[in-house]
């Protein structure tokens, strides 16, 4: 009985039997392999976050994604008045979120590799890349660097998924594959 | 719910396993169970942050 | 001296303390309200989300989403866990609580600072959501209810440690405490690293709402918020499985299959549990990956070895208990045979196979360092955690709650048929819901987002019709939770209110909080609590060879549905 004391005073030299151990040796062996997954997948798997970040402020990172807009904008997207930027394939590309929006929108090339840099103005938000489904967390203050190789080809959304006030839901934005 | 005497005598002079006495130790567990979370997760978290570079 | 103050309950032989009954009740009751509270704005979010009504407006529904979150995930379950702690220490080993007075005051905080929070809400200046991630303000009084209920919360926690000491000293009972006590001091432990984290991120926030300090650091406070955030899930495991141990020794009279095993578990618990945390970081910028494998894999998973060995267990228990009453036959005559019409049992096993199998699974799978990135924020995560907490824990507190109403209320339950139904109605639609949100969650849609549509945006983005179409069977599922959940709100209160007194002193008031009539209180001091009796278990191991066929189909769920996973992370753009 689970609501009683132990029927034995020392309990701890109980035998524990059969089918329990070997649930318990299974269950560990599919722990550890969880467990090694992880580091294996460092080493073999392409998709693993970078540990390279810094703390920055918003007004260094502005600069820096405007410096970049100014050097390499090709359009301008009308209704949402961004600027399409495409930068020199393998370089380093900016994007930054604010309330509502992830600007500028990029221009990027296939099978490329870019170190695209992230931080955000204002408040906490989320990267969603669809539909290849990326998800990173933004927060102000810290520079994100993630080198990213875009394997395939056509228009994708960058939608916000951490909330950020009541505009949240209309904050997008674009990166094109060429 | 009833008694066990028999049980009861045999084993009050048997010496308590390390485990047990840990087990039955309700202030050492909560010593740990704070102990573990904090400097595994906080504090090592917190060092992580603190030593973040400035971006150049 | 010694006044009379204990009372023993006629059917389920308990014996229950004036204060700490009281202390019980009145946790509980204010656990069902913001149940009710939380519930009904769930309901008004999920038909929100559902794209074909989309109900409230985006102002609404962020209001209504931040209030369902608090109020279920804080303020439900923690004041359900503090009734919960006092049955543990002072129902089960006989003995008085420790310092009723404080108890009352802990009781006052909570009660004073959910208050606050719902009146921060209301006032609609801080719908930030559960996780008030700053630099997005909230009122001030929004952080300073959230500390006064976590500091009343405090203090429950050293009243059930301060318990477990009299007990010990007045020799209560004989041996070591219950299983069922021990898990409710893992919980409680967990509970006290849970609310120091809470006050070490929320006074100095607090201080920054009122101008104090002039920056919190986001990432910092994500970190140390955290152990708030998720360890406070973790009290829930910790509690809902020793009421796993305390149904199936109410009902079945069932033993632990191992004191050992089942202890150590829970030690894994207070050891590593509460690291999980980092599940929530794992997408974050500048914290290193050995620091987020580390702690997201609870130190080489072995909490999750931990929750695995309970899955085992509490199955197996009951099916060795079945057994020996002669339900012997086959794999699963003892299953089979179960009160599947009793929701004490019913509610209880639902919680147990959809924690383990939905919320389990999926709880592991996405704290996966790597394969958070195609998790991360989106759907997935509430379907994880309608599976974990509103089934795994809601319906296991619903479940003991109909074993509560009659023995600590002395209430007989009403509408017998409706009571049979609710826990299959309320783990179905949950079951639904969890289903359909990680579904669309797979497929890239952000959770806490009002309009997936992006109709009012600038830019454009059409999510595949599968999404759409998963969000409105999710919402389908939401609303039949909701009936369930109202359900139960209308049996548990209209119990109280209208249900067959068991005892003359039961009356309107005497059950709300109130103790009985002092008439009913007529033992002075309990017996001692003796060890439970000594089981012949004979061939114990072959016993549970059902639960063991279960156990292997869990497992195997498991390793398919990681690889899966694996397998579609490869697919997404090489980054690094």
């Amino acid at each position: 009985m689970s609501i009683l004391p132990p029927s034995q005073k020392i309990w701890w030299k109980e035998p524990i039997h059969g089918i329990e151990m070997m649930w318990i040796i299974l269950a560990l062996i599919w722990c550890l392999v969880l467990f090694l997954w992880m580091p294996y997948w460092h080493v073999y798997g392409k998709q693993n976050l970078s540990n390279e970040s810094y703390k920055t402020s918003p007004e260094q990172f502005e600069a820096k994604a405007n410096t970049m807009a100014k050097a390499y904008t090709v359009r301008t997207d009308a209704k949402s008045n961004t600027p399409v930027v495409h930068p020199p394939a393998g370089s380093d590309v900016y994007m930054l979120g604010r309330l509502w929006q992830w600007w500028p929108i990029l221009e990027l090339e296939k099978n490329k590799t870019y170190r695209l840099h992230l931080s955000s103005l204002d408040w906490q938000h989320g990267f969603s890349l669809q539909p290849t489904n990326i998800n990173l967390q933004i927060l102000p203050g810290y520079e994100t660097v993630v080198t990213i190789t875009p394997d395939q080809s056509g228009e994708f959304a960058v939608v916000c998924n951490e909330y950020c006030g009541v505009g949240h839901h209309t904050m997008l934005g674009k990166i094109y594959v060429k | 719910m009833q008694k066990n005497d028999n049980q009861e005598s045999t084993q009050e002079e048997e010496a308590v396993p390390g485990m047990q006495q840990l087990l039955d130790n309700p202030f050492m567990l909560l010593f740990l169970g704070v102990m573990f979370p904090t400097v595994f997760y906080i504090l090592w978290g917190i060092m992580e942050i603190i030593s973040i570079p400035a971006v150049k | 001296m010694a006044a009379k103050m204990f009372r023993q309950c006629p059917d389920s032989g308990l014996f229950f303390h004036k204060s700490a009954e009281s202390l019980m009740k009145a946790h509980a009751v204010l656990g069902v309200v913001y149940l009710l509270v939380g519930g009904f704005l769930g309901l008004l979010v999920a038909l929100t989300r559902m794209p074909s009504l989309h109900l409230l407006s985006a102002e609404d529904f962020y209001l209504a989403l931040s209030i369902h979150g608090t109020a279920i995930l804080i303020f439900w379950i923690i004041f359900f866990e503090m009734a919960v702690l006092y049955f543990a220490a002072s129902t089960l080993l006989r003995c008085r609580p420790a310092t009723p007075a404080f108890g009352w005051l802990g009781f006052l905080l909570m009660v004073i600072g959910s208050t606050l929070v719902m009146v921060a809400f209301f006032r609609g200046n801080s719908s930030v959501m559960f996780t008030s991630y700053v630099p997005m303000p909230a009122e001030p009084i929004f952080y300073l209810g959230l500390i006064l209920f976590a500091v009343g919360a405090l203090i429950g926690c050293f009243i059930f440690l301060g318990t477990l000491v009299i007990a010990k000293q007045e020799k209560t009972y004989d041996g070591s405490v219950p299983l069922v006590t021990f898990g409710a001091l893992t919980a409680a432990i967990i509970a006290i690293f849970t609310i120091a984290s809470g006050a070490v991120i929320l006074i100095p926030t607090w201080l920054w709402s009122l101008g104090f300090i002039n920056h919190i650091d986001p990432l910092m406070y994500r970190t140390v918020w955290w152990a708030l955030g998720h360890s406070s899930q973790q009290i829930n495991v910790a509690a809902h499985v020793s009421i796993w141990y305390a149904i199936a020794a109410i009902l079945f009279g069932a033993r632990p299959m191992s004191e050992k095993v089942s202890r150590t578990a829970f030690l894994l618990y207070i050891l590593f549990l509460q690291l999980a945390s980092a599940h929530h970081i794992l997408a974050d910028p500048g914290v290193s990956s050995t620091w987020k494998v580390f702690n997201t894999s609870y130190a080489m998973y072995l909490a999750v070895l931990a929750s695995m060995v309970h899955g085992l267990t509490v199955p197996g228990c009951i099916e060795v208990a079945q057994r020996k009453k002669g339900f012997n036959n086959g794999l699963f005559e003892w299953l089979k045979k179960a009160p599947w019409a009793n929701p004490v049992f019913s509610g209880m096993f639902i919680a147990m196979i959809i924690f383990g199998f939905i919320g389990g699974i999926t709880g592991v799978v996405m704290g996966t360092e790597q394969i958070n990135l195609i998790i991360h924020n989106t759907i997935f995560v509430p379907g994880h955690f309608h599976a974990t907490v509103a089934v795994g824990t809601t319906l296991t507190f619903m479940a003991i709650t109909y074993f509560l109403i009659p023995v600590l209320f002395r209430r007989e339950l009403i509408w017998p048929t409706a009571c049979k139904w609710q826990p299959y109605i309320f783990g179905g639609g949950m079951l639904i819901l969890s289903l359909f949100l990680l579904g669309a969650g797979t497929l890239g849609v952000p959770r806490r987002h009002w309009d997936i549509n992006f109709s009012d945006a600038l830019l454009q983005f059409q999510f595949a019709g599968t999404a759409i179409t998963m969000l409105g069977i999710a919402g389908f599922g939401g609303f039949l939770a909701a009936v369930g959940g109202a359900l139960f709100c209308l049996i548990a209160v209209g119990s109280l209110v209208f249900g067959k007194r068991l005892d003359p002193g039961a009356s309107l008031f005497s059950s709300f909080g109130f103790p009985m009539a002092s008439s009913c209180y007529n033992v002075e001091r309990p017996g001692k609590l003796g060890l439970a009796p000594v089981e012949q278990t004979g061939d114990g191991g072959v016993q549970a060879k059902g639960t063991f066929v279960l156990a292997l189909v869990f497992l195997a769920s498991f390793v398919v549905y990681f690889f899966i996973n694996a397998k579609y992370l490869s697919s997404i753009w090489p980054m690094g």
